[in-house]
């Protein structure tokens, strides 16, 4: 591993400056941002260790809402009751990550800023333009299964990994930054951008941002749920995932909202699907219908066509679930 | 811990302790961190070896740039082609020289500008502390000058060249017109399988502690072969055998990646020549997967003809694997069509390719694991295509001989295992219909393969102590990779010499001790057990020729077939000595006696039984899945394996070998899977996160049962077990997802895109 010098600031004043110089990384949990230091893909000069800040608190809002604290740990967030009972697509989401070892070090900062599992990305031989700007992208002509089929580029490929986003993007959840340029709030859709011709630029974050919550609207009527789809049971990236929620009266759906994980270059909103949805029939074929819309600009390579039918497969799968689901209720 | 006292083999051995869940001996060191393997040995001085990967598949280096990596702060030395001492050349793997075993890639690692393979260790770099090692190695800078390289299995394939098998195991047969029988056949099917390549993934990555004292040198290596070890180094480093220690106490898994030395050990030994420091050199899990071989891919054509009555009148199997430009030894696939159904028309031939690779290697139970995936889904195919039950059109065709060499079994107990299995399994609850079980969102499918693993014994030498206070140390070369080796040989022990489990101590891991046997080809137990039955009965017949010696001694005359050990001494019914008074009584310490084989005789006879009994260790896996209707996930959700492994020594070892064994083949069905890029040879998933062996949300219940009869001619009726587990294991995984969905996926691993 690269040396670099390591500060542990007590407080914001001393932190976000810290921050905002070159060649820094704000250190949460350290699960990926550790791995990529010791696989020679970040190489900072300066760490800023931000656990001693207080951000580590799940508040009630007046509106009804939550703002959970970037430090809050990926574990603790998902065993929240409140999370639980209001948020249920979240938790699910949460639990569906890593491990369980994995998710006590983690931070929901840390999640929302990890960065994508591309073979290409995590092998320094490679070209890949995300790393290494302007050096190519190796995924496209080479192993692609795991990479994503929507919002791609020609430069890059990459899939967002996290699980946690995908159930916030469908939650419409806004992050709360301090940086330089004092505080702001983004909208989750806004937080991560799309490769385009720079995959290298991943947030709309500027140096010295730091993430210090995560504000979820009030909860949602619907019911929802999260489904991961993976070559294994547990401890693995998600292949395909869904983040949904559903309200359904009279055999027609009055609310809905579909995050997708694995098949985007970023943490995916399927509006276009939600548009189809809302207020039509709540049957399969409409379910069908509103996910083939969702994936026909879907752009596949050689090993990862698949994506496309499991994707819609999942969608129609998880909207099912939870129409029948409320029948029952 | 509790013991299970279920006796399994009182009656085959007449002992005490054979037969018993015995806890492992090595068990509490393991468990409270006293135990310590490779890496875990500190000498003064110690410094860190970290390597340095070439990232081209073929061609020379034209230039390496070191000065960066040597100018930071704690980099004791870099070593490359430039400055290194050499080592001697490796030699060629030859079937003619059984020593040559231990030569796992011709080549000369740092004696050379030449690469051969994208991961090939080309540089060295030594220093203080492991992190300084791994990041001086990543500031090391390479321009080549590239060759074209053959990389990709797939498109090498047309290309494969029939392999000339080697002596005893030759892969090929022709027995009648196998393709003219196809023809004519009133069912028939031909399907095409493919493997990937795979890789060991031990728990621990392999990791060489070398330590020179003037021309003596000491290794701590996790290794399979004591002995390979030690020769391969003392020829590398031109030093006698004797100069060269190998420690191997404890090895953190092997799967027969461990078998041979790699770059890793041969280069920790030459930066401490270099350096003149002890070394240590742990390899990362992205280094094992450069440098350690793994098992070869493949192609095979299985293509089955059978009468309306089930019988096959025909089975053709031919595959292809691949070795590397620079070493491994072409895998044996179609062996186990030598062994499994009765047939008049075999045809068997194997293939291969040379890939610009790392050599490929032993990986557990090579050729059976990938040969009965072919074999075994093309008998269950089979019977979907006559409409019969797959284990009965098995049992139709269980062969009474040989199918090929037409000799007798030793020992088949095939239609035990099935019946055993389908009862306790509830195979007659399979609907035979395919797609028609179902639970909830999950399709629900049964199968059935045939395990099959060929049993080897090889010889070793062991020598044993009686103290005078009654005690006994066994002493042997042989390796624990946690099967429970020194616990079977301290239970086999007890019970020969009739003294309580606890006052057994046994003796291994130890170039320095008597050589024992390898721990590959499920050879160690009955090679060693062999051994320790010898070496004990000769220390008793010392015993007794002590006791004899004693004026009033009960036993005179008597012989030492007429005695039984027990209760610590000899006795002739209730007349007899106990060990410690005849060892007072005659005023010794101690009794040593040491075993060696007569290797002449051995291999004599090994010829003679290969020739006229094939024996095996058999065993019928049985699986229940269940496969998402809407995402084709699948996940295993009940296993039950009845094994026929002879006498089981111990059933806690020998059980969880077997469950292991599955749990492999579980991931060689479902997710294993090396991805190698196709343009550049690189290795795209050498990591555990993205290499997914199962987890344990993956791994259901797995019930194993033994049948448990003596085979005749092993010592005390055993069969190698280590690695019959993983054998028929994809195929029934394959055949119950046929079951379930109606679909018919040859290719491995089994990911829901094939099934979606
Ligand atoms: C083996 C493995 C399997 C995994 N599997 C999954 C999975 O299935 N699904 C999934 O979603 N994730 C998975 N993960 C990823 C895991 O969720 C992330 O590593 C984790 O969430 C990152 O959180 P952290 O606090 O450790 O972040 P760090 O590693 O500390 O930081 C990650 C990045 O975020 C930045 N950062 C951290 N906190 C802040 C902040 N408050 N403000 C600004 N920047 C910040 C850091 O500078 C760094 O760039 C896996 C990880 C591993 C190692």
């Amino acid at each position: 591993m690269k040396p670099f010098t390591y500060v542990k600031p007590p407080d914001f004043e001393s932190a976000i400056p810290a921050g905002a110089a070159p060649r820094t990384k704000y250190l949460g949990g350290g699960t990926n941002l550790v791995d990529l230091m010791r696989e020679g893909i970040e190489l900072p000069d300066h760490v800023v260790d931000i656990t001693g800040l207080p951000l580590d608190a799940i508040e009630e809002l007046p509106n009804g809402g939550l703002r959970i604290g970037a430090l809050v740990r990926n574990s603790t967030l998902a065993a929240d009751p409140r999370i639980r009972s209001r948020y249920r697509v979240l938790s699910e989401a949460m639990l569906s990550g890593a491990s369980g070892q994995l998710r006590n070090m983690a931070t929901v900062g840390g999640n929302l800023l990890q960065r994508t599992r591309c073979p290409y990305f995590y092998d320094t031989t490679a070209a890949c333009n995300k790393r290494r700007p302007g050096s190519g992208c190796d995924a496209l002509e080479g192993y692609n299964r795991n990479c994503a089929v929507l919002g791609v580029s020609d430069s890059c490929i990459a899939a967002h990994p996290s699980d946690m986003c995908v159930a916030l993007a469908a939650l419409e959840a806004v992050i709360h930054v301090n940086g330089p340029a004092g505080v702001r709030r983004i909208e989750i859709a806004d937080l991560h951008l799309l490769p385009g011709d720079t995959p290298d630029l991943e947030n709309s974050l500027v140096p010295g941002d730091l993430i210090t919550a995560v504000e979820l609207p009030p909860p949602l009527g619907a019911r929802s749920t999260y489904r991961k789809v993976r070559d294994r049971s547990s401890y693995a990236f998600a292949l395909v995932s869904v983040a949904a929620a559903l309200q359904v009266e009279d055999h027609k759906v009055t609310e809905v909202r579909l995050g997708l994980g694995g098949v985007g270059a970023k943490p995916w909103r399927a509006r276009e699907a939600e548009r189809l949805l809302l207020g039509g029939p709540a049957d399969e074929s409409a379910y069908r219908r509103a996910a083939e819309a969702e994936l026909a600009p879907a752009r596949v390579h050689a090993d990862n066509a698949f994506k496309v039918r499991l994707a819609e497969a999942t969608i129609v799968a998880v909207l099912r679930e939870l129409s029948l689901a409320g029948v029952n209720r | 811990m509790t013991l299970d006292d279920t006796v399994h083999t009182a009656e085959a051995t007449g002992g005490k302790y054979v037969g018993r869940s015995i806890p492992r001996v090595d068990g509490p060191g393991k468990t409270t961190g006293q135990a310590r393997f490779a890496a875990e040995h500190s000498y003064p001085d110690l410094a860190y070896a970290a390597l340095v990967y070439a990232t081209i598949a073929r061609g020379r280096i034209l230039a390496i740039e070191t000065s960066e990596a040597q100018a930071v702060d704690g980099v004791v030395a870099v070593l490359t082609h430039k400055n290194a001492p050499r080592m001697k050349p490796a030699g060629n793997l030859s079937p003619f020289d059984i020593s040559s075993i231990a030569i796992s890639t011709s080549v000369n690692y740092l004696a050379t500008d030449e690469v051969h393979w994208n991961g090939q260790p080309i540089a060295v770099v030594v220093a203080e502390t492991p992190e300084v090692a791994n990041y001086a190695a990543s500031l090391v800078t390479t321009s080549y000058e590239q060759w074209g390289a053959k990389v990709d299995f797939a498109s090498e394939v047309p290309n494969a060249v029939p392999d000339k098998g080697i002596p005893f195991m030759t892969g090929k047969a022709d027995k009648g017109n196998a393709l003219g029988a196809l023809a004519t056949a009133p069912f028939t099917v031909d399907l095409e399988f493919s493997t990937p390549q795979y890789n060991h993934n031990a728990l621990e990555p392999h990791a060489t502690t070398a330590v020179w004292n003037g021309d003596k040198l000491t290794v701590h290596e996790g290794t399979q072969s004591l002995t390979g070890v030690q020769g391969q180094l003392a020829k590398r480093f031109g030093v006698p055998k004797d100069n060269v220690r190998v420690l191997s106490p404890f090895v953190g898994g092997g799967f027969g990646g461990k078998a041979r030395p790699w770059a890793g050990t041969l280069l920790a030994v030459l930066a401490a020549r270099a350096t003149g420091r002890p070394i240590r050199l742990a390899l990362t899990r992205e280094g094992v997967y450069h440098t350690v071989g793994g098992r070869t891919a493949s192609i095979q054509r299985v293509a089955l003809g059978a009468g309306t009555d089930g019988r096959l009148a025909s089975i053709v199997h031919t595959s292809v694997s691949r070795t590397g430009r620079v070493g491994g030894m072409p895998e044996r696939i179609t062996e186990v069509s030598h062994e499994m159904y009765a047939a008049p028309n075999i045809h068997l031939q194997q293939s291969s390719v040379k890939l610009d690779l790392v050599s490929n290697t032993f990986m557990r139970a090579p050729g059976e694991a990938i040969g009965s995936f072919g074999l075994e889904s093309a008998i269950d195919e089979l019977a979907w295509e006559i409409g019969m039950d797959p284990i009965e059109l098995r049992m139709i065709n269980e062969p009474d001989r040989g199918p090929v060499s037409g000799k007798v079994f030793t020992h088949r107990k095939l239609r035990d295992a099935y019946a055993l299995g389908a009862e306790r399994f509830g195979w007659k609850e399979r609907e035979p219909r395919a797609g028609a079980m179902r639970d909830g969102r999950w399709l629900v499918g049964m199968g059935v393969a045939t395990a099959h693993h060929t049993a080897m014994q090889l010889t070793a030498s062991v020598a044993i102590r009686l103290n005078a206070d009654g005690t006994v140390v066994v002493r042997c070369a042989m390796q624990e990779m946690g099967m429970g080796a020194p616990t079977v040989q301290t239970q086999v022990t007890a019970d020969e010499l009739g003294v309580p489990l606890e006052s057994v101590r046994v003796e291994y891991g130890d170039t320095d001790l008597p050589w024992g046997s390898p721990a590959f080809g499920s050879v160690q137990t009955a090679s060693v057990t062999s051994a320790v039955l010898a070496a004990c009965t000769k220390l008793k017949q010392a015993v007794l020729i002590l006791a004899q010696r004693q004026a009033d001694s009960r036993l005179k005359g008597r012989k030492l077939a007429e005695l039984k050990a027990h209760d610590g001494g000899l006795y002739s019914g209730a007349k007899g000595h106990k060990y410690t008074d005849i060892l007072a009584a005659a005023g010794r310490e101690h009794v040593d006696v040491a075993y060696k084989p007569n290797i002449p005789a051995f291999l004599a006879r090994t010829v003679r039984d290969v020739g006229w009994r094939p024996k095996a260790a058999t065993g019928a896996q049985f699986c229940e899945v269940r496969v998402d209707a809407d995402t084709g996930e699948v996940r295993i959700s009940r296993w039950m394996g009845v094994f026929d492994v002879g006498t089981v020594l111990n059933a806690r070892t020998a059980e969880s070998q077997l469950r292991g064994g599955i749990i492999m083949g579980i991931g060689m069905a479902l997710s294993e899977h090396t991805i190698i890029d196709h343009r550049t040879g690189r290795i795209v998933n050498p990591n555990l996160s993205e290499y997914h062996v199962p987890v344990h949300a993956d791994v259901p219940h797995i019930d194993v049962h033994f049948l448990n009869e003596p085979e005749p001619h092993s010592p005390l009726g055993l069969l190698g077990l280590g690695e019959i587990g993983v054998t028929g294991v994809p195929a029934a995984i394959a055949n119950a997802i046929r079951h379930a969905t109606g679909k018919r996926v040859v290719d491995l691993p089994i990911t829901l895109d094939k099934v979606l």
